[in-house]
This record gives C-alpha cells, structure tokens and sequence, in this order.
C-alpha cells in the first residue's frame, strides 16, 4: 500500500502555505538566482522558515525586494550585503565564515579525520592480531581459490 | 470518571515498570529464577495498562470529552472523525503517551519473541526497557498528564486541531516514526544487557540484528514519510528543511545505520564488539535527543511543541541517567570484551569499517550544526542561523564518499581481499559505468549534463557490481535459478536495501539539478509553457466546504499536444480564521511530479500562479521503500529462526553456564 | 592506560549535557539590530496625514520611533503606555505606519488616540526594511544626531519602559551635555 502511494500518488488537496509571488525575470538564469537566493534566506519573523516558504509580512517584502534588486542587476553577494546590513547573520541560512564559526565549517573534517585516524589505528591492530593467528592466503593464492571455486 | 481510569491505569503502569526496572535485573545477577521469570509477564502488564491509557484518551476524543484539557486543547466538535481520534498525538502530552506505549509495544514483542534467548538476557532486556518506562511515565505523572482535568467549568467546545495538522501524513508520519526511533530502544536494551552479563559473543549479535534492522527498517519509513508530507503540504518542491526537530532521527538513522552493519561484522567475524554496543547506545540517545529538542524549547523549529524548561530538565535528566549511565557502564565493561581475530588492511571488514566511520561523521556533524547556533548564542549573545545551505554542503560529499565504496564493498571478502582480485573484478564495471553515465544522458535528453553523468556512472557503478556479486556466487550451482535460489534471504535484504539507497540517491541527484518552475500572471484562456509541458488555464469557479470558502481553477496539462492531465489548485479563504491558503494540485509520476499553486486574482480578472516541475522526486521516498524493505527481508532471513531449536537447547545450557558465572 | 579511550564517550557525553542544560536557560532572544549606532536611513515619504516627509523633518533631539499598526494586537496593548509618555511631554514619539492602508491608520487613531507626533507612512515595508524591522510592534530610541541607539521589539510596557529605556535616555541625554 505505502508503494502504492509513493508510486501513483494521491493527488491530495493538502493546505500550503507558499504565498505565491509572480515576479517576472528576463532570463531563466535571474529565476534560478531568485529562488537560490530565496532558498537560502531565513525569514527574520518565522519559526525557521526560509524566504521562499514564508507568506506575508517581512518575507513577502524581501521577496519583493530581491527580485527588485536582481533586476537592478544587482550580484549575489551584493544583495547578501543589504540583508546582512539590515538583518545581521540570522538571515542567512549558509553561516558566513569567519572565527567564530571556523569549528563549524571545519569540524565535520576533523571528525573525518579523527575517525579516519581512528580506523587505522583499528586496521593497524587487527593485522598485528591476524598475523599472530598465522598467515592469510597470498594475493596469488587468493585468486587461485577463487578460480578453483568458480570454475565452471 | 473515565480519563481518571485512564490516569490510574498510567500510575498502575508506572508500578510494574519500577518492579519491572529492578526485580529481574538483580535477579539475573543472583540467580533467582522467580524474579527472572517475572521480566515476561511485568511486560506484558505494562503493555496492557497502557494500551487501555491511550484507548482512554482517544476515547475522549472519539466522545468530544471537552472537560479533559489535552481534549479541550486539540480537538473540536467539527472536526472530522479521523482526525479526532488520531488528535491524541497532536500535542506533546498525548504524543508522549504514544512515544511510551510503542515502547511497551515493544517491550511485548520482545516478551514474545525471545523464546531462544536465555532468561537471564531476557530478564536484564526487559529490565532495562522497564527502568525506561519507569522514567518516561514519572515523566507524564509529574509534568505531562494527559488526562489533567479543566475545573470547574469545561468549554463548551475545543480550540480544534491545528489545521496543519488535518492531513493524511499527519495520520500515518508520527505513530510510524516513534514506532521506529522507538525500537532502537531494543538493541539498546541488549547493549546493556551484554555490558551487565560481561558476555558478547555471535549468539548476541544473531538476536541482536533482526531487532536492529527491523526498528531500522521502520525509521526509514517514518522518516520518509515526514519528508513526504513536508513536500506536498508546503507546496514550493522542498522536502527536507534540516529543520532541528527533523535532524535528531535522522542522526538516530545513520548511527542505526552504522549499527546494523557493525553488527553484521560482529555476528560474522566477532569484531567490533565494543564498537557496536557503543553504537546501540548513540543510536538510542539520538532517540531521546528528538524528544528533548522537541519538547524543551531547546532549539527554534517549526515542528516544537510548546517550549517548557521544567520539562526540558526532566527530559534531560532521563537522558543524562540512561545515556551517561550507559555510556559509564560502557567505559567500565567494554574493554572486557575482547575481539579475538584480525583481518587485513584490505578486506571486507575495512571497508565496513568505513562506512560506519564516513555514517558516524556525518551523524556528528549534523548533530553539531543542529546545537551550534545555541552554543553560539551562549557564547556570544548572538543570534546565526544553520540550514540547508550548510548542511548540504558537509553532508553530501559524505555520502558520496560512501556510495563509491558500496560499489566495493560488497564484493571484498573478508579477512582478506587481494587487490588483484578487485581491479580484476571491477574494472569491467568501472568502465562500464563511465560509459553509460555520458552515453546515457546524452541520448535521453540530447545533451551533456554533469548532474546527470554523475549520478549515473554512480548508479551503474552499484548495480553493476551487485550484479557482478550475483554472478560470482551463483558461479558453481548447475544453472542460475538453483544459483539464486540459494542466496540467503539477508544476502536479498542487503542488495534490495542497496538498490534503495541507487534509487534514492537518482531521485535526490535529479531533482535537485533539474526541478523548474515558473511564476506568471495568466488571464482565462491564455496558456505557458514549462519543460516539455504545455499548461492551459481555463478559468476558475466558485468552490466552498464545511469552513471555507475560495475559488478552484482548471488547467489542461498537454505534451506535444497528447493530454497529459487536468489539475484543479484552489485559493481558499477559511471562514474562522480568515485567513487565506492555497491548495496546490499535484500530477504525481514515477518519472516527475508537475504542481501548480494558486496565488490571487488580481484586478484585470488574470490570476497569479507558481508552476513546478520535479523530475524524479518519487524516487526519493521509493528509494527509502526499498531500503525498508530490505530491511525487513535481511531480518527475516530463515537463519534466525531455523536454529532455534537447536540453539534453544545450547541457549538454555550456555544460560544455566551464564548463571553460575555472571557477575 | 590502556583502557582510558573507553572513559572518551562519557566525557564528551557530560560536557554535551552540561551544554545542552545551560541552552534550556537562554533567554529567547529578539533579533539584535544591525543598526545600533548608525544613523537612521534616509527616506523621503509621506505622513499619515498626509505631508511629505524627510529623515531632516525628525525631531532634533532624542525621541522614540515607533512601528505599528492597525492590524498589531500588541500595538493596541502597548497604546496606554505611548499615550502617557505623548502627554507628559517627556520625550517627542514618531511613529511608522507599517504595512498598513492609510484610511484603516487614521481611524485607528482616531478610535484609539494618537500619541505620535506624526506617523511615516510605509505601506509597501520599504522603510521598515531599511530598519531591518521584523514585526510590529518595534521601538527605536534615536539620539539627537539621528542615530539609532537601542531597539526593544514587542510590546513597550510601562515595565520595560522603566527597566530599559529610562536608564537609557537618561544616559544619551547626558552624553549631549
């Protein structure tokens, strides 16, 4: 049943909330920037929405005001500034780099690193134990069996 | 008189959880048999006092029982009948409820299947699911009473269900999800029950992984059920925000993921022990740390209940005892566990190894950008913001990373794998995929797509050497039916559930990289076109329900002028409230979905509109399907349960043995 | 010691929870306003009632301004307290119009009372974006040069009036002596 659904799909009438602008771009490229844009802009009245899920209110202007802005030829970074001028770093869903957010961006790759570290130092001592407990089978010795066993 | 039954029956239920938490527990250390076999038969108590507890409640949904306040709080005399009865878990009291009676769900299951497992294990398992209980309904009873009481006067009716929640996914997402992230509470249980007993061996690890995966297989579905309600219920083609209430089961998920193959290594080659009980207690606190950030008020997220920080400490107290303690007992009794044999530097076991480092990293670092923007605001009174942007951006590499090595891994053999032996078994594979990860869509969509060529040299990358796998171990039958037909039952879990993972990663690569949409103002009778699509909007009418009032449009979606389908996205005004939402109209297909929502009409009569396009998106949650089901079958595998009478018989001697030595 | 690695979980374990238990005590925090210390952006709009309107038509010395609405709850909760403070004469308040239809603004002022000395017109939220205004009702407290000094968003009661914005004043107004 639960295939079914996902398959075919019911074609619910469920409740949105997507206030629905129609702001008109010249290129397909400046509707690609205005929903990037939207995507990753935090609405500064919401619980944790982003711009692009927000109705009304302050997000609706901010909405109105990239695509204004977008139109004025205005780049991305650009535009980030007049957000971050009124709204600080809440606004942004991508945490800008800086001191205090170093740990962030960087700490997924400690992590990999220390459990990479972690993994060898593991791989390091089982084949200290393997070797006690005798020899493996040789590269060699390996595809051999793996003939024998596979011949037809 | 009824919900103070219902109440009664909670603090009988707290009663038997407390002689379920300690009585069998010291029982299996002393050797009293009577107190050992008292685990089963408590469970089974606890299990029907609550049952009758939630069957209560929802009864005073069923019967409009406004004088109950979680009632009063969440449900209407309007309200449709299903969503009365499911109201029970629209809020956190009843919700919590349910979070406990799957727990006693169980707890009954365990009670039932665990025939082939001595009583003393069975009697430390059930033990410790017991001393959770104990936690969780001193928790209800002191803070979080469903059934408190409105006096003197009750309303005369309810403040309704919040009308987000009046959907279908709102009906299967949360008893599904808590069914899962529940379970792990099981193999937790066994983790413990090992560290106590000083014993793990493969016979712990055999019962422990039909639990693991199927809890596994079950949180993968609700999981995936949230981002399914999330997509067609926000109506913009988003559906997974990283929101902090969504991100707890999904670190819950990897580490569950880790665990289960961690496990695998364990039953097979008894390595890793330590590491896996550790595993099943990670796995377990990011259960309990979904229902903390859901509960306290911790975090800022859509999906909180209402924030409380007396509740926040209770929670986090249960938390504190059962993961530190767990975690203490761990640093205590793990380094007895010794793992007798090694393997090579290249072997299945390394790459095993791997996945569960590359799952690990990833759930950490979820879990440190889902607690980084408190930290930062303790640190510095400052307020950031954490989201996709970020999560994407650590998470995806990961997972890549990951999906290269499934195309390996499978294949190693354990203990040792010569290099020889891969490139010769793979490099017909890799090559393959190349070729048809630029060739394939180059003729599909006429073009060269990076996007596209990744995802699907990936793709034929893993099915290619699943494949090849196949090949190799039907080798030496007479002929490829008896071939296949002797692949066990979890060999089939694991490669399905790895399909699901090809299929996911498709819809997740393909719609990220090729959804469009288009904004317009459309007049009755004018037409746009979108992707391969033409859409003609044919006006609106008049629509009205039970509490709205709005206007429904039509559109004929064509394709080259052969009908594609009609979609009907409708702009309600909801009388109470007055407050305006659109309905979207969703054309749902195994190869894309197209939606439109309905914006406003403006003067001139013309109407504004969103149309969207999301090539695979299905695929995304027919891919957790597949994994689930995998899931499932692996766990089903005859090998769990052919051996019982033969292990019964060892089971209950090694029990006696275990008896005489346990500490 | 060899065993010492097994003790890591539990450690990181601890300082999590200690973490997590001081984060259950943070205040819920408004956003901080970028625009602490900078001068009041530039405009050139209309009042409510009517005439147009610049940032040099401001009152050159300290004064309070103030977002509202007639759709705001808490700006009708909060109205008493602005109302006082407009009859005592202690300090001049300004109103913004935010996001509102100028015919629903007046009335609501002639049913309610106005405090404001004038209320800017913003009905598109141009203004109240140049503010980084997230939601009425919000008050700044701007010093004579046109610098915004201090923000409390939500509702201004006699109590964070006290507690907040009279040390505040009292500390700009010597400054300018």
């Amino acid at each position: 049943m639960l295939i079914a659904i996902a398959i075919a799909g019911i074609s619910l009438m469920p409740i949105g909330f997507a206030q629905v602008d129609t702001f008109a771009f010249d290129t397909p490229e400046q509707q690609q920037r205005f929903r990037q844009l939207s995507n990753d802009l935090r609405c500064p009245m919401c619980q944790n929405t982003n711009l692009t899920g927000s109705s009304g209110g302050v997000a609706e202007d901010l909405r109105r005001e990239i695509h204004r802005m977008i139109m004025a030829g205005m780049t991305n970074q650009e535009i980030e500034q007049f957000m971050f001028e009124r709204y600080g770093d809440f606004i942004f869903y991508r945490p800008r780099l800086r001191a205090e957010t170093i740990l962030l961006w960087f700490g997924p790759l400690l992590f990999l690193i220390i459990g990479g570290g972690v993994a060898f130092g593991i791989s390091r001592r089982a084949k200290v134990v393997n070797a006690e407990h005798g020899a493996p089978l040789s590269a060699d010795e390996q595809t051999r069996l793996h003939e024998l066993l596979h011949k037809k | 008189m009824l919900p103070e039954l219902g109440q009664f029956s909670l603090i009988l239920a707290f009663c038997l959880s407390i002689l379920l938490g300690s009585l069998p527990i010291v029982g299996a250390s002393t050797n009293n048999l009577l107190w050992m076999s008292l685990a089963r038969p408590l469970a089974a108590g606890i299990f029907v006092f609550l049952a009758i507890s939630i069957l209560i409640l929802t009864y005073a949904f069923a019967t409009d029982d406004f004088s109950v306040q979680f009632v009063a709080q969440h449900s209407n005399s309007l309200l449709p009948t299903r969503y009365k009865l499911t109201a029970v878990w629209g809020g956190h009291e009843g919700s919590f409820l349910l979070w406990t009676f799957m727990l006693s769900g169980w707890m009954l299951a365990v009670a039932i299947f665990s025939k082939s497992m001595p009583l003393d294990f069975v009697a430390r398992v059930l033990g410790v699911l017991g001393m959770l209980c104990v936690g969780y309904i001193l928790f209800m009873l002191a803070t979080s009473n469903p059934f408190d009481r409105i006096v003197p006067l009750p309303p005369a009716d309810g403040a309704d269900l919040n009308s987000a929640l009046q959907d279908f996914g709102f009906i299967i997402h949360p008893p599904t999800l808590y069914m899962g992230y529940v379970g792990f509470s099981v193999v937790f249980a066994f983790a413990i029950a090992a560290l106590l007993s000083g014993r793990l061996d493969a016979a712990w690890a055999r019962w422990s992984r039909p639990w693991a995966n199927v809890a596994w297989a079950i949180l993968t579905i609700g999981i995936a059920l949230g981002s399914w309600w999330a997509y067609y219920e926000l109506g913009w083609g988003g559906w997974w925000a990283w929101d902090p209430v969504e991100n707890p089961p999904l670190i819950t998920w990897l580490f569950g993921t880790a665990l289960i193959h961690s496990l695998a290594v364990t039953e097979k080659r008894g390595v890793f022990k330590s590491w896996t009980v550790l595993l099943a207690i990670l796995a377990f606190s990011g259960s309990l740390l979904g229902t903390f950030i859901t509960r306290s008020g911790l975090l800022t997220s859509v999906h909180a209940f209402a924030s409380d920080p007396g509740r926040g400490v209770f929670i986090l107290a249960i938390l504190g005892i059962s993961v530190g303690g767990s975690l203490l007992l761990f640093a205590l009794r793990a380094p007895l566990m010794k793992s007798e044999f090694g393997f090579e530097p290249l072997s299945r076991e390394i790459f095993l190894l791997a996945n569960n480092v590359l799952l690990v990293v990833a759930a950490a670092s979820v879990f440190l950008g889902t607690l980084f923007p408190m930290v930062y605001q303790a640190l510095t009174d400052d307020l950031i913001s954490i989201g996709p942007p970020y999560f994407n951006a650590i998470f995806v590499p990961l997972m890549g990373i990951l999906v290269v090595l499934l195309g390996i891994g499978p294949i190693t053999r354990w203990k040792k794998t010569s290099l020889v032996f891969l490139t010769s078994q793979l490099s017909k594979v890799a090559m393959l995929s190349v070729v048809l990860g630029v060739v394939i869509p180059l003729v599909i969509v006429l073009r060269f797509s990076f996007a596209a060529t990744i995802t699907i040299v990936l793709a034929a990358w893993i099915l290619l050497s699943m494949l090849r796998d196949i090949k190799n171990k039907t080798a030496n039958k007479p002929d490829l039916r008896s071939g296949l037909k002797a692949l066990s039952g979890s060999y089939y879990g694991m490669q399905l559930a790895h399909i699901g993972v090809v299929v996911m990663m498709i819809g997740v690569a393909l719609t990220s990289s090729f959804s469009a949409e288009k904004s317009v103002l459309l007049a009755p009778g004018e037409s746009i076109d979108l992707g391969d699509y033409q859409f003609q909007f044919n006006g609106t009418l008049p629509v009205s329900g039970p509490n709205y009032i709005g206007d429904e449009a039509t559109f004929i979606v064509t394709k080259a002028g052969n009908p594609v389908t009609e979609l009907h996205p409708q702009r309600r005004l909801y009388l109470a409230s007055g407050t305006p939402s659109t309905e979207m109209a969703i054309d749902a297909g195994i190869l894309r979905d197209i939606f439109i929502t309905l914006g406003e009409v403006k003067e001139n009569g013309a109407w504004s509109m969103t149309i969207y396009i999301k090539p695979f998106i299905r695929w995304v949650w027919l891919g957790a399907i597949l994994m689930a089901c995998g899931g499932m079958l692996a766990a089903a595998d005859k090998r769990y349960r052919r051996l019982r009478s033969r292990s019964e018989e060892k089971a209950v001697n090694s029990g006696r043995a275990g008896l005489r030595t346990a500490t | 010691m060899k065993n010492l690695r097994f003790y890591i979980p539990v450690s990181v374990f601890a300082v999590l929870a200690v973490v997590m238990w001081r984060g259950l005590y943070l205040d819920p925090k408004e956003l901080p306003s970028m625009l602490i210390d900078k001068p009041l952006p530039a405009f050139a709009l209309t009042t409510v009632e009517g005439a147009a309107i610049t940032q040099q038509d401001l009152p050159q010395q300290v004064f309070l301004l103030n977002v509202w609405g007639s759709y705001c709850l808490p700006c009708l909760i909060e109205h008493p307290t602005l109302m006082r403070l407009a009859e005592a004469g202690e300090i001049p308040v300004v109103g913004v119009n935010y996001r509102d239809q100028q015919e629903l603004a007046l009335r609501w002022l002639d049913d309610n009372g106005n405090p404001f000395a004038f209320s800017i017109l913003d009905e598109d939220g141009r203004f109240g974006i140049d503010l980084g205004v997230y939601g009425a009702p919000e008050t700044y407290l701007v010093d004579a040069e046109g610098v915004i000094r201090f923000r409390h968003v939500s509702v201004l009661d006699e109590q964070v009036w006290a507690e907040k914005f009279v040390p505040a004043i009292a500390e700009l107004r010597r400054e300018s002596n």
